[in-house]
């Protein structure tokens, strides 16, 4: 590991057991923040019990399902796009506005569209993944280096080896990025119209705990999603840094 | 102008698929056009409206300058500090694709209901960007700048207000701009969960007493202003780019 590694583990290390301290110390209140360690605790237990199995199961499921549908659609769309400049253009504005829109406040209209279930759940999660996909599918179409392209006319190849082989490896960091953000945004998608008005699912097991006051459910929930996500994260960011390095040789 | 008719294609376009689907699905899921249309400026034009506003407006602003603000000192602090910003960056970017919708009762318990929880959850969604883009961008600023800098002299505060402020504008306002609607998103979740008052609450009020129109319209008034915002950012920020380059 790097010298910014190791810091950075002590950093975070520090600041876990500094919260820690702060708690057992009675500076943080019991009531708005049990300490870590009681919360691992609790973590291990809920995931032991199995009582929060089928919520997770459900949420995973809703997530993937999300992913795999914006990772898609954001790829064709991005594709689509980029071979009509002029849709392109005309569309530039509201996929640099997109995020703008808080899209939470459509998810009533998609239970009534959809039903009641996982597939509005699943839409929003899409909706917030896909464009991110589209954007950086579009960036990387864009960054292919012409002479590459060149180079492909002169040997003669056809479309879709061209495409095979010369501009899918050219783009490729660009839409591993897209998909690196869709998950991210797949997750904050589904867990929040979970957690505004679903009857399952750990956003949704969230809420309820909240609202009936088990802190104990609640914080350890809470901690598996940021260590679930914090997790995820750091996977992508290492092999995203591993192919950015390949293609910067 | 080319552009501007392709644009208003586009919106052309998008209010017949929105006509379409509520032709499917019916005026109970999904009022048209027109009658959304119709109720956002009989909201408009009601006194019981514009305390909602002020009130989102109020808690948006606050939120934006303590993002903003916070976002500018910590990004510009990481981003001279190269070791400081290596260590951050995983670490930042692990906070920014947190569901940060599940940290929400934590917020509340420690800032109780009202304008200061909406402030914190705003704030919390909106510097993470704000950081991000400024460290980024006094990293790329050329090392010879810096090292002008030292030469000439100049304090701390000279440094951040003569070479890295400007140089590190563009990047500034698009890191604004993302700001800008993470923050305005983590202020209506906060009012959609946990406030009396607010455009977010009165969304979250409509869905209860399944007020679709109202519902709607709110959300059309909404995603105008917040789209209209974020493209006269986005014009700034082309602008700035342009000429940066």
């Amino acid at each position: 590991m790097s010298w910014a590694g190791w810091l950075r583990l002590i950093v975070v290390t520090g600041a876990v057991l500094l919260l820690e301290v702060l708690c057992r110390a009675g500076v943080i209140a019991k009531t708005v923040l049990p300490a870590p360690s009681v919360m691992a605790g609790d973590l291990y237990r809920l995931l032991a019990s199995g009582a929060a199995s089928a919520d997770i199961g459900e949420t995973l499921g809703n997530v993937a399902m999300a992913v795999i549908a914006s990772i898609l659609l954001g790829f064709v769309a991005g594709v689509a796009i980029h071979a009509m400049p002029r849709v392109r253009r005309a569309l530039d504005p509201f996929l640099a506005t997109y995020y703008a829109v808080p899209f939470f406040v459509f998810y009533p209209v998609l239970i009534v569209i959809f039903g009641l279930g996982a597939a509005p759940i699943v839409v929003i999660g899409t909706l917030f993944g896909v464009v991110a996909m589209l954007i950086n599918t579009l960036n990387g179409l864009d960054r292919i280096p012409r002479v590459l392209l060149k180079t492909a006319r002169v040997h003669g190849m056809d479309p879709v080896r061209t495409a095979l082989m010369v501009k899918l490896p050219s783009a490729a960091p660009f839409l591993f990025t897209g998909a690196k953000l869709a998950i991210a945004y797949c997750f904050i998608g589904v867990i929040a119209a979970e957690f505004i008005m679903s009857s399952s699912g750990i956003g949704y097991s969230i809420a309820y705990a909240f609202n009936n006051f088990d802190n104990a459910r609640m914080y350890a929930l809470m901690l598996f999603i940021i260590v679930l996500v914090t997790v995820l994260n750091a996977v992508l960011f290492t092999w995203e840094r591993r192919i950015m390095q390949r293609r910067r040789r | 102008m080319h552009g501007k008719t392709d644009t208003l294609l586009v919106i052309v376009a998008l209010v017949a698929l929105w006509q379409v689907l509520h032709w499917i699905v019916g005026s109970v899921a999904l009022t048209s056009p027109a009658d959304t249309l119709a109720r956002a400026v009989e909201l408009l034009g009601s006194a019981t409206f514009w305390p909602h506003v002020a009130e989102t407006g109020v808690a948006l602003l606050y939120s934006l300058l303590l993002a903003v603000l916070g976002g500018l000192t910590i990004g510009i602090a990481l981003g001279i500090n190269r070791l400081a910003g290596e260590v951050a960056e995983p670490i930042l970017v692990s906070l920014y694709s947190l569901p940060k919708i599940t940290l929400y009762p934590v917020i509340l318990l420690a800032f109780g209901l009202g304008l200061s929880a909406k402030v914190a959850f705003g704030t919390i969604h909106g510097i993470i960007p704000v950081i991000i883009f400024t460290m980024n961008a006094v990293r790329t600023i050329p090392p010879v700048m810096l090292r002008s800098a030292r030469v000439m002299r100049l304090s701390p505060p000279q440094l951040v207000s003569t070479i890295i402020l400007p140089a590190a504008l563009p990047e500034l306002v698009s890191g604004l701009r993302v700001g800008f609607s993470l923050t305005l998103l983590g202020v209506l979740i906060g009012e959609m969960f946990a406030s009396q008052r607010g455009l977010g609450y009165l969304v979250m009020n409509a869905i209860g007493g399944h007020d679709v129109r109202t519902m709607m319209a709110v959300v059309l008034i909404l995603a105008t202003t917040a789209v209209l915002i974020s493209a006269g950012l986005l014009h700034i920020d082309r602008r700035m780019h342009r000429r940066a380059s």
